[in-house]
């Protein structure tokens, strides 16, 4: 049983995160608005923050309560930008 | 008399709660995580509101250069391997594979922070100051020296954790498997993989964006 979810295949991963990685420096060479390049790079580098935790640090495999903790920081986050939007003008 | 002696030592209770960890040394290290995880997000998010407000600061793709960076990023995802590679060996008991996974992840944060030496000095040749730089807003190097040394910092403390789990592991009398030498490796993991983590948004913010 443990064995069913302890070996996922880490280097499809490293692959992937290596593949994202070459796909974030070609963007910043496309001729794009800066604001799509922005949200390109901002939801890869999630995404690969994404495969990190869910695989590497297990959290797929983990209990909720641990997910829950590693949310939190991301939502508080999410709330500090919003509170500074009205000083960005 | 058993009633008293429950309340006096709550830790040999066995009832289980969805609370109660698997391990609590891994939850102590999430929790742990979570709240390094803000500072980095107050840095970044600090860096993102510097940013917006200033009407001169450089673009950081060509000022810096991305393509040793893309090499430092490259070397922590392949040390992040390299970790799960080494629990791994751990849980099946093999004990040089586990030294010598441990070893190369270790490395790997090393090189790194040489790489990380190298392109700070090449910069301070450049011009980049912490107050001061050619380009634009002073602000520029501050944030790159504050945002990038202070994960720099993690990768050294991660370095000096898996050198201390390689001499656990290496001792004979170090039982392997699925016992208390993988519950630590596994929490040393946490802590590299989440440097490597966040090192994916260093570059994306600080060098890409």
């Amino acid at each position: 049983m443990a064995d069913a979810h302890a070996s996922p295949n880490y280097w499809m991963i490293w692959l992937y995160l290596f593949l994202l990685t070459v796909v974030e420096i070609a963007v910043i060479y496309m001729p794009l608005a800066k604001i799509i390049i922005a949200i390109l790079l901002v939801t890869l580098a999630c995404y690969k923050a994404f495969l990190v935790a869910m695989y590497f640090m297990h959290l797929k495999f983990e209990r909720r309560t641990l997910g829950i903790i590693a949310l939190t920081p991301f939502v508080l986050c999410v709330f500090l930008i919003l509170m500074l939007l009205p000083d960005i003008s | 008399m058993s009633e008293a002696a429950a309340v006096m030592h709550p830790a040999v209770e066995p009832a289980e709660s969805p609370l109660t960890p698997e391990s609590w040394g891994k939850l102590g290290m999430w929790v742990f995580l979570a709240g390094d995880a803000m500072s980095f997000g107050c840095l970044l998010v600090g860096y993102g509101l510097l940013r917006s407000a200033s009407s001169n600061w450089p673009v950081p793709a060509t000022t810096l250069g991305i393509n040793l960076t893309a090499l430092m990023t490259f070397l922590l995802i392949c040390s992040s391997v390299t970790m799960v590679k080494g629990l791994e060996a751990v849980k099946n008991n093999q004990r040089g594979r586990a030294k010598m996974y441990l070893l190369l992840t270790a490395l790997g944060g090393a090189g790194f922070r040489g790489l990380q030496a190298y392109e700070w000095t090449s910069l301070i040749h450049e011009g980049l100051k912490i107050y001061e730089n050619p380009w634009g807003s002073s602000l520029f190097g501050t944030t790159f020296f504050v945002i990038t040394g202070f994960h720099g910092m993690h990768v050294t403390g991660g370095v000096i954790y898996l050198l201390v789990m390689l001499s656990i592991v290496s001792k004979p009398s170090t039982a392997l498997g699925l016992g208390w030498a993988y519950n630590v490796v596994e929490i040393t993991g946490l802590y590299w993989h989440f440097v490597d983590l966040i090192w994916i948004m260093v570059f994306t913010f600080i060098y890409l964006l």
